[in-house]
């Protein structure tokens, strides 16, 4: 387990079950009463801590090195039932984005996201889930190929930003995100688009065009990283707290502004403390989700999509 | 030496300034140093005598030299930002968008006007880098959809003049938005069969590059325009190295395949106007 600087007191709790657990073991008295008290006040705890995020906590969290991945909902939502497929078609398969055909109850969906890695190595592989313009266009690709056979997408969106390395521009990363910012608009399938963990600026709207636009509870979404923004805007890298706060990035704050369309809700200390539970909500939202948007007819549906888009934005007359 | 007092600041970026200047001031280019009177300058479209360096230049000028007669009629002119985050950094956001009205007699980083380019009826977009660095936020976003509106309800072609830094800050998940919103716009303008030209000028960078700038049916670019996503100084952090040259270079651009072509301002309105008849209807001639 990792903890947070903030989840300290939730480190203790579970340090002194973890005593008890061993006390019980080695001398054999029971301490169950003790075990349950301590589970309540960490369950306890957790809610409190859970319920009072403030948006640079819900930004670490979303950044949670136990969070689930995008290849862990896809599996876990396929249970298997998974096809990954590769490459653009034009110079390389981009490990930071994957996707594939995957089958949730008896219903196909092409499943497209960005993919960090858990460890050292994967962190590498996946190019810390930064992707390339062959990323953007694999993930267009697939879109055309699911529109072509008439499937839904979903898209998982968890990315610190488009990758801002020198191939990356030769290749084109403003024209390959530009490029899927317009034709997803005009998908005929039904869209799904959630953010799981990081939605940082172009890198994560490249992909997150659609119907629906979910956030997690304790994601952000926003035009730059807090980091970056504080760097910036305030020339130092010291101000993170105070930009996360100005750049109203949580989900709350997104879906107040109509910038998105729903929060899902994650389990009790996040979505690391129970995959399963969070595996289980993402596709009761998904399957809600495409009942609706499978009733309307697919010009509609593109229209709705176009115009949400069209009409944000706040301006005054002067 | 006051001559060169006005180059610090930016030249020709400035309308209401340049109204003020009194002949006899001077220009200096920062390429090559040769100096030419403001007149000359102008003259010759803002690009130098010498060395045919380009100087950032802003609406004003851009429909002053596409415009027949420099004679245009603005759309949605009046509009300004909202401050919809009530955003504050070190400044307000409120008041940053005041003093630069005041100071730069612009509404916001993007005008839109409707007039002839060589007797072609259009509608132009133009970027003003002068207003925050040219970004994007809900303004942008909305004129740009207004002005696509003003064509497909007169048939006209749309053309867009990025110069922008990318997105603006102080507006956060609503300035991101935006690149959804003019791409969604410009969907509306292909389905009504209408052509769409973007011409990047120095510079076009972020999200404006990750958007409209790069989705015209033809992409122009003025001579050594920097175009890219990121900016040059992430890029050279992230590799970890010095760039090579010409490096984001509209020339470079070209070469990887992005733009169609590369014209200098002086040709800009003759090139653009042939562009857009060879994609509007036939209006053939009877002999
Ligand atoms: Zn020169």
């Amino acid at each position: 387990m990792n903890y947070l600087e903030f989840e300290a007191p939730l480190k203790e709790l579970n340090e002194q079950i973890e005593k008890l657990r061993e006390s019980e073991k080695k001398a054999g008295v029971d301490v169950s009463n003790a075990i349950n008290d301590l589970q309540k006040t960490l369950l306890k705890k957790t809610e409190e801590i859970y319920n009072n995020l403030d948006p640079w906590q819900k930004v670490q969290v979303s950044r949670h090195p136990d969070r689930p991945y995008t290849l862990q909902y896809i599996e876990h939502l396929t249970q298997g039932q998974f096809v990954e497929l590769h490459g653009d078609r034009t110079v390389k398969d981009d490990k930071a984005m994957v996707g594939g055909f995957g089958m949730i109850d008896g219903r196909s969906i092409m499943f497209i996201g960005q993919q960090k890695g858990n460890t050292t190595k994967l962190r590498q592989y996946r190019n810390f889930g930064m992707a390339n313009p062959e990323g953007y266009r694999k993930a267009l690709r697939l879109m055309k190929l699911a529109e072509k056979f008439n499937k839904p997408i979903v898209t998982f969106i968890d990315t610190p930003g488009a990758f801002p390395g020198l191939e990356a521009e030769e290749r084109g990363q403003g024209e390959a995100i530009a490029r899927n910012l317009y034709e997803m608009m005009k998908l005929r399938v039904p869209v799904i688009c959630i953010i799981i963990g990081e939605g940082a600026s172009g890198g994560a709207l490249g992909i997150g065009i659609g119907d629906r636009v979910m956030m997690l509870e304790n994601t952000w979404y926003s035009v730059i990283s807090p980091e970056s923004c504080s760097s910036i805007l305030w020339r130092t890298w010291d101000q993170k707290v105070t930009a996360s706060k100005a750049l109203k990035l949580t989900a709350e704050d997104m879906l107040g502004n109509g910038l998105i369309d729903g929060i899902i809700k994650e389990p009790i200390g996040g979505a690391h403390a129970n995959p399963t539970e969070m595996f289980e909500t993402v596709k009761r939202e998904i399957k809600q989700q495409l009942d609706v948007l499978d009733k309307l007819d697919p010009a509609k549906r593109c229209d709705q999509r176009i115009d949400k888009f069209c009409a944000m934005g706040v301006v005054v007359e002067s | 030496m006051s001559w060169f007092k006005r180059k610090k600041k930016g030249v020709t970026t400035d309308s209401r300034e340049k109204k003020e200047i009194p002949e006899g001031l001077w220009y200096q280019c920062p390429e090559c140093k040769n100096v030419m009177s403001h007149e000359q300058h102008s003259d010759n479209n803002w690009t130098c005598t010498q060395c045919d360096y380009h100087e950032k230049i802003g609406s004003l000028e851009y429909f002053s030299i596409l415009f027949d007669d420099n004679a245009f009629t603005e759309v949605a002119s009046h509009l300004i930002s909202g401050d919809p985050l009530q955003f504050v950094d070190t400044k307000n956001y409120k008041d940053r968008i005041r003093t630069t009205i005041a100071k730069t007699g612009l509404k916001d980083a993007v005008r839109v006007a409707r007039g002839k380019v060589d007797g072609v009826e259009s509608v132009i977009a133009c970027m003003d880098f002068a207003f925050i660095g040219g970004s994007m936020g809900s303004v942008v976003g909305e004129k740009f959809a207004k002005g696509v509106d003003e064509a497909i309800a007169n048939g006209l072609p749309f053309i867009c003049i990025s110069k922008s830094g990318g997105a603006r800050m102080m507006e956060a998940g609503f300035s991101l938005m935006q690149m959804a919103k003019t791409s969604a716009k410009l969907t509306r303008l292909a389905e009504a069969g209408l052509p769409y030209v973007s011409i990047l000028t120095d510079p076009t960078t972020g999200g404006v590059t990750a958007s409209f700038a790069m989705l015209g049916d033809i992409n122009i670019a003025e001579p050594k325009a920097l175009i890219g996503f990121a900016g040059p100084r992430v890029v050279k952090e992230t590799i970890g190295k010095d760039l090579p040259d010409g490096f984001q270079s509209a020339e470079f651009v070209l070469e990887h395949g992005f733009l169609d072509y590369i014209v200098a301002r002086k040709d800009l309105k003759t090139r653009l106007a042939m562009s857009l008849r060879l994609m509007l209807k036939d209006q053939l001639v009877q002999n």
